[in-house]
Formats: C-alpha cells, structure tokens, sequence
C-alpha cells in the first residue's frame, strides 16, 4: 500500500484566551489522504472544516494556533517546517482555491500577470516566459480567448471566469494537493456544474489530489470518492462516498442527508417532510461521543 | 373559476444603457424582461427559475413595485398596480411582501426586533399597544420563536433565526403574496431543512402565495406547485411541478435540472443521461446547448408564442 500525501495526526486547534487558556475548535482530527484521492470533508458552519485547511496551507493567525498533532505531507510535518520552506511549499506543492474569487484576486493587477507570478516566484521563469505559460494555463481552464482575457482585471471578469482564473492559479505549478474551499457557494448552478467538472478532469488528468470542503452533500457526492463528516471540530463520520450515503451510520449525518431535498423524491413518494435535525437529535452534546470511522479498504478505494 | 390574485401580462423591462444623443435618441437599451405572463392564484407557489441576469429578480421587483415596468400590466385581484390609479406604496404593502435572501443584510442592526416588526404596524395606523404587542406575539410564535426573543437585535441570531425573523417582518401586515427570493441559499443545509418546513407549514395555515426565485432546482421541485423557467429575459417553458420536472422538453430546462449536484445522481452515473431519453427534446428557442454563445441582449427579441405540449404545460420554441 502507498503512504498518504497528507497525513493527519490527533490534529487540535483552538483560540487562545490569555496566557495558556485555550478554547478548543479541532478535537483530535485525524484522516488520510492518498495521491490522486479526493477526499471531501462537509459539516455545517462553525464545524471546522475551514480551520482545518488553514492549518495545512500554516495560514493560521493569531489567536488561532494549533495545540496539539501532527501535519504529514509526503512524511514532512508541516507543523514543524521553518516559514520560508513552507512558503517553497505553498502554491508550489499545496495549493488553495477559495469561496470569494472576488476577494482572493488582486484587483490591482491584471489576471494573466498574477498567473505568471506563479511561474515566476515558483519555477524561476523570466516574466516573458511566464506570460505565455499564464496564457496557456488560461487556455487549460477553457477561458475562452485566453490573450485578451489575460490582459483584463478580475473586475472585468463574472463570477465564474474569477473561479476560472483561481484554478488557473492554484494548478499552475502542478502541485500535489488542491485545497478547495467551498470554491462553487458564491457561483450559479450551471456555472457550478462547469467548475466542479473544470476542477474534477484537470486534477484527474494531472493526478492531483483534493481536499474539497463544502456544506453541500450533492456537490461532494459528485467530486470525491471519500467523505468525512465535521461536527462541532470532530471527524464523526468517515466512510467510502457511495458507502456513507447508503449507509450513513452516525446521528448527524443521518439528519444531514435526510435534510436534504433531493430530486424526483417528490415525484417518487409525493412531498415529505424535510428532516429537522434537531428533532431527531436529542442532545446535540452527545453527538461528538460516538465515531464511525470505516477503515481505508487497502485495494479498493484506490481512484 | 374564480379570478387569479396576480396577474401579469405581456410584461417588459428595458434599462438605458450608456450612449445615445441628447433625448435619448439612440440610446442602447437592455431587455432585461421581454413579454413575461402569468398567474398566480390563491395558496399556490408558484417558483420563478433561470440564471443570474435572466430577469427573474427584475420580475419580481415589479410586482413589488420597486421597479416600474416599461410595458405591460400587473393585476392584483383584478385591480391595475402599475399605470394611473395604481395603489400607493403603504396599499401595496398589504397585499405584496418579499422575503429576501440574505437574513443578515436585510435586518436593520440598529433596532430591536420588536422595533422592526412594530415599524410596519403604526405606519398602517395601527397604534394600540395591546394590539401590536399581540400580533407580534403571534407572529413570532407563528416563526417558531418565542415572543420573548424579540426584544432582542439581530446580531443575538444565528441565521437560521434571523431568515425566521425575515419572514416575520414580511408576514406582519398580513399580505397574501409573499415572493420569496432565494430564501434559503445563503443557509446551511440543516437550516435549509427547518426554513422550507416552516415556509410550508405558513403557506397551508394562512393560506398565503408565494412567488419564490430561485436557481435551486431541488427546492423548487420540493416546494412549488408551478414553474416558470426563464431564460434571457423569456419564459422558455412553465407547467406544474410535475411537468417541469418529469418531462421538460425545453434544453435550457433540461440543462438546469442536470446542473443539481445531486448525490444520487452522482453515485449512479447513468440514471442522468437516462432520465429523459424517452421524452422528445424540442428545439429552445435562442438557445445554443453548449452554451458558448449568449443571445444579444440589446435587441428586442422577435415576438413568438409559447408552444402548448400538454396540458399545463407549455414551451417556446425556436422559430423556423
């Protein structure tokens, strides 16, 4: 069996309170994932999913601090790296695309320059050359006239073809991780449908694994071969995808799928009622003390 | 057959873009609403779908009156609301409320929830303390609130919470329309669950209309009785919920539905493809199914009829 790229360990993080009082976010994280894998992690606001990408990209600040765990990448523990290498890493090797496009872009700098900064910061390239490979990366992401879009700035740009330029970025340096926040919230449906299968084909054909972050169970379900289940900064689920939405085996993600109005149940059994998950759970306290976590099949979940 | 509380007919919105000589004259105008019709009738939900800049926001604001239509007219229970002799806003009020997206814009910050919910009330001149404090009793506990909770201000809410006070605000006046405009997008799907039970059990207690916009296929299909899908500032195919859903015939229609990341759909990659191989698929009209081109916005489009294919259920076509 291959190791895993990344490689969680007892992961905890909290907000610190004065001098050593920590309120706790992450409790013992923990989740692997493999080479090419991606892996899907959902849970509702608050439930530290996001924290957890913080923590692997080292973009945590203050009074945010990891307290606990460890951080594998590729057998590294990112948690103990010295700044200037994991900034080498960052961008490079692991790479992020986040839920505002609008916001993560410079909007002082036109998009082709700030795809070819990439190439030059990362590979060494002279800003020429890294201007016709920003082009081409543009071109990858199927931006339609890719010279003349790589001279506009992101205001000129619609939601979608921001997103466009984000994995552009994100996937210039081939890295080995994409980290995905919730990278189609902020879009329409059909622009969404685009992007989802943008970052699905681009990262299977380059073997790119992703960790993909959402509150939404139908956009994982089309992305990822594995999920874990967030809540309250515990991992209470985890499973095969097709496997957890069979079989769903905690409480919580039980009430989540059955939250969920799906498509042509209302033609199949006439409209029901949405799950409310509080009704259903009692005592949301408890919910953190059982864990369902099914062990990695060793041949088979291999994408 | 009684007569539908709203009826819009031939409605059109076109904005000034820039340019144009002194009067207008040459002016590029955007045809953000081309001949938009329909009906709502009491207790329905009738839902409103299409893309972002379709009209279908435009749309709504009309009814709303917040933006005057260039053509066409807007009827409630038969009475004109746009053109001469239309209600005032404070009339309008009672007849037509939004509920808006966004739970944590749409709040003033400033004032207590009470405040808000008892602002609307003394602007109709209902000024007795006994009886405001009453209706805000029953409306909060209408939301799934306490009435207790309303001394407090928005930011003491999660959004679940603040979406119910949304709806509280809008049915304080008692309106029969509300028109609902992507009431659930911006919240979490647990959430999401508890604002769509809600907004049912309100719709069959007092009986009210909704008009919901949404690009959520899978809410509509939950919550609606009709649809209407938009396209381009053109309503490409409507039908009740079943027709929509069951057999769309329109590609636009089509393209929307397969655009839902629905897990079931994804862990099972044929039944996609397979669910409307039976059902003819006619050809949409200004629509190219890839999707490369848009329809030229800034030209009225020329006029055509939507197509019936069954009953209650009709498309537009593209002209021969």
């Amino acid at each position: 069996m291959t190791a895993p790229l990344l490689d969680i360990r007892d992961l905890r993080l909290g907000v610190s309170l004065g001098r050593s009082a920590q309120h706790p976010l992450l409790k013992n994280v923990s989740f692997q994932i493999m080479p090419g894998e991606a892996y899907g992690l959902v849970g509702e606001s608050g439930s530290g999913k996001s924290v957890t990408s913080l923590a692997v990209m080292g973009l945590l600040k203050k009074p945010l601090a990891v307290s606990g765990g460890e951080i594998l990448f590729k057998g590294k523990n990112l948690l103990a790296l010295p700044k200037r290498e994991m900034r080498r890493l960052r961008g490079n090797r692991i790479a992020m695309i986040f839920q505002e496009p609008m916001t993560a872009l410079n909007p002082l700098s036109t998009v082709g320059r700030q795809i070819a900064e990439m190439f030059v910061l990362h590979q060494g390239k002279s800003w020429g050359e890294a201007h016709t490979l920003a082009v081409e990366a543009l071109g990858n992401v199927r931006v339609p006239n890719p010279d003349r879009r790589a001279k506009n700035y992101p205001h000129q740009m619609s939601g979608g073809l921001r997103q466009r330029v984000m994995i552009a970025m994100a996937l210039a340096c081939n890295p080995d991780l994409l980290i995905a926040d919730e990278p189609t919230t902020a879009l329409d449906v059909t622009v969404q449908a685009e992007v989802l299968r943008l970052i699905k084909e681009l990262c299977a054909a380059r073997g790119t694994a992703v960790l993909f972050i959402s509150h939404d169970l139908g956009v994982i379900a089309s992305i990822c071969q594995r999920v874990g289940v967030m809540y309250a900064g515990c991992l209470v689920e985890e499973n095969e995808t097709r496997a957890l939405f069979e079989n769903p085996r905690h409480d919580y993600t039980r009430g989540l799928l059955g939250a969920l109005p799906r498509l042509g149940s209302r033609s199949e059994h006439g409209r029901q009622r949405l799950v409310d998950i509080d009704s259903i759970i009692a005592d949301r306290s408890k919910l953190t003390e059982t864990r369902f976590i099914t062990p990695r099949d060793a041949q088979g979940s291999q994408p | 057959m009684t007569a539908p509380l709203l009826q819009v007919d031939d409605l059109h919105v076109r904005f000034p873009i820039s340019g144009g000589g002194l009067l207008g004259a040459g002016r590029r105008m955007l045809h953000a609403v081309n001949g938009v019709s329909f009906s709502l009738a009491k207790g329905e939900c009738l839902s409103i779908v299409g893309e972002s800049g379709c009209g279908k926001s435009t749309t709504a604001l009309s009814i709303l009156g917040l933006q005057e239509p260039t053509a066409g007219t807007i009827r409630y229970r038969g009475q004109p609301l746009t053109g001469p002799g239309a209600p005032s806003r404070m009339q309008r009020a009672k007849a037509v409320q939004m509920v808006f997206q966004d739970p944590y814009a749409s709040l003033n910050p400033r004032q207590s929830v009470r405040t808000s919910l008892a602002a609307p009330l003394r602007l109709h001149g209902i000024t007795a303390a006994s009886e405001i404090e009453g209706r805000i009793e029953a409306i909060m506990k209408n939301v799934g609130l306490t009435p207790e909770q309303a001394r407090r201000y928005p930011h003491e809410f999660s959004g679940g919470q603040r979406q119910r006070i949304g709806i509280a605000r809008a049915l304080i006046l008692e309106p029969e329309i509300v028109v609902l405009d992507e009431p659930v997008s911006a919240l979490d799907v647990s959430i999401r669950a508890q604002i769509i039970n809600l907004l049912l059990d309100l719709q069959e207690k007092l009986g009210l209309s909704y008009l919901m916009i949404s690009h959520d296929l899978s809410v509509v299909e939950h919550m609606s009785d009709r649809v209407l899908v938009m396209y381009f500032g053109e309503v490409v195919e409507e039908g009740g919920w079943r027709a929509i859903f069951e057999t769309p015939a329109h590609p636009y229609t089509r393209r929307l539905i397969a655009a839902i990341p629905d897990p079931d759909a994804a862990l099972s990659p044929h039944a996609r493809e397979d669910r409307f191989a039976d059902i003819p698929l006619l050809a949409g009209r200004r629509f190219v199914a890839d999707g490369s081109t848009a329809p030229d916005v800034f030209t009225a489009p020329a006029p055509s009829e939507l197509v019936e294919v069954a009953g209650d259920h009709r498309v537009r076509l593209a002209s021969v």
